[in-house]
């Protein structure tokens, strides 16, 4: 170690305290931003809603997981696993989260779906746009997202929905009237579907027959059994169809709300 | 599929040989110390005062981070953050991408510390490896950017003020500040990164010959020749602006 250094300060702390280049580069030290931390940590919260112990993870972008029925640890764990980001805890939920988890509608509440597939988000906003107290079919989700015929693909792109609830995936449901899986269970799927205000009676009687859709024969127009329109339809103007062939073949139009969907030959 | 935001997680953490004794036998990884390390060197610190406060913090952040690795790494956020961000400002004398820089090291540090296990973090000396993630992904934006255009007058213009600050104290600060900041953009990379490290950052040479993977003679020499170079660019351009 040859000290060939002119300047007689580079070394030891505590030297050249005198020296006003060094002292002006220590005062060009700066405390991080307040905002930086929440650019690298996630905070998980814990919030009221349609289900049990629901806990939320979000980041400066928005939303980016919820989880019912965890412990702390399982969802900070589930969390890592996915996203590996640092899950710190938050003081409160962000504003507009409670809301929407009550009234089912996101208002000004951000979504973080980065990290998604092209194909998952657009199943994604595909299953957003599905109205309270609706159900739609994943063949309907699956010609939304571009993919007619990614019907099975469908279902796992729901089954890997990071916000359920705030993305309403269990209100798509399986054609032959069941309900279907959903991320917290079949039996959750069909506890929020009532709470809606679902008619699963109904859809599952007219699927027992073998009936997709119903029409009105006032209007011509033909609906998913669930759609607002056709929950209007009294009982003599009810035309119950198998598919979208046969009602066009009896003279009907596909509804332009529920966009009654013609399911692809597999 | 892993879903992130960006690259998949522990792909570029560096591995540091940052342990003392036996725990830098088991430091694994492609990218662990390219030469022999002065690992030994950095163990007890550089002596004196400043050394012992800093082994304290050590000791404290390593404790959190084997107890809990998210409050942990809370810790370790609050314990380094301003030397990170100071050294992040510095060597790319720009505030958002100081922002960019600073989030990304301590995320990628996140990252490696999943993998890590109980005896790894009890050998680590956090703020030198810290620092050594940064270093990296300046390199890495410097390579890059060497690679794009030049960028525009507004955008090259080092230093923008604080978004956070009060103006009256950005002036007050940026008096001398911001002519020091700019010269040191005229530094060679080697150079600025080993004054930013020392003067500013304010570490042992012998923790940033760790950090620069470099020989602590080498360090000395790039320090000194640093200041030697920002007193002539400081007479040249004709002192205070």
């Amino acid at each position: 170690m040859t000290r060939t250094d002119p300047v007689p300060d580079t070394s030891g702390p505590g030297l050249g305290s005198g020296d006003p280049l060094t002292a002006g580069l220590a005062g060009l030290a700066a405390d991080a931003p307040a905002g930086l931390l929440d650019r690298i940590a996630a905070r998980r919260v814990h919030v009221p809603g349609p289900l049990d112990d629901l806990q939320v993870a979000f980041t400066d972008h928005g939303i980016a997981y919820l989880r019912a029925g965890m412990d702390e640890q399982a969802f900070t764990t589930a969390f890592r696993a996915r996203f590996a980001r640092p899950l710190l805890p938050a003081d409160r939920p962000p504003s507009g989260l409670v809301p929407a988890l009550r009234t089912g509608r996101l208002g000004r509440l951000r979504l973080d779906l980065r990290g998604l597939s092209e194909f998952e988000a657009a199943v994604l906003r595909a299953a957003a746009t599905i109205p309270r107290g609706q159900t739609r079919p994943y063949a309907w989700v699956a010609r939304q997202a571009g993919r007619p015929k990614a019907v099975r693909a469908v279902g796992s792109a729901l089954g890997r929905n990071p916000v359920p609830l705030l993305i309403p995936c269990h209100r798509v449901t399986r054609s032959d009237g069941a309900v279907g899986d959903y991320v917290f269970g079949g039996d959750a799927k069909e506890r929020l579907l009532r709470a809606e205000n679902v008619d699963l009676d109904e859809v599952a009687a007219l699927a027992g027959r073998g009936m997709q859709l119903v029409g009105s024969d006032t209007t011509g127009i033909v609906c998913y059994p669930t759609c607002g329109d056709a929950r209007r339809i009294t009982p003599p103007h009810r035309r119950p169809f198998r598919n979208l062939a046969a009602a066009r073949a009896a003279g009907y139009r596909p509804c332009l709300h529920c966009r009654p969907a013609q399911p692809e030959p597999a | 599929m892993t879903v992130t935001d960006e690259a998949l997680p522990h792909t570029a953490a560096p591995g540091t040989g940052t342990g003392t004794g036996s725990d830098a036998a088991d430091l694994p990884g492609p990218h662990a110390l390219r030469g022999s390390g002065q690992a030994g060197d950095a163990s007890g610190g550089a002596g004196g005062a400043p050394g012992e406060a800093d082994d304290t913090a050590r000791d404290e952040v390593v404790t959190a981070l084997t107890g809990d690795l998210d409050t942990g790494f809370a810790v370790l956020y609050d314990t380094y953050r301003g030397a990170v961000f100071s050294t992040a400002l510095r060597l790319s004398g720009r505030w958002a991408e100081a922002e960019d820089l600073a989030a990304e090291a301590f995320l990628r540090a996140y990252r490696a510390l999943c993998g890590y296990g109980p005896d790894r973090i009890a050998g680590l000396r956090p703020r030198a490896w810290l620092l050594t993630i940064l270093m990296n992904l300046w390199r890495n934006s410097l390579r890059t950017a060497a690679r794009r255009p030049p960028p525009g007058p507004l955008e090259d213009a080092p230093d923008p003020p604080d978004p956070a600050e009060p103006v009256e104290d950005t002036a007050a600060r940026h008096e001398t500040g911001r002519e020091l900041a700019g010269l040191l953009a005229g530094l060679p990379a080697a150079q600025r990164a080993a004054v930013v490290l020392r003067h500013v950052t304010d570490l042992p040479v012998a923790e940033i010959a760790i950090v620069l993977d470099l020989p602590e003679g080498t360090v000395k020499s790039h320090i000194s020749r640093g200041l030697a170079r920002l007193r002539t660019l400081h007479h040249t351009q004709g002192g205070t602006p």
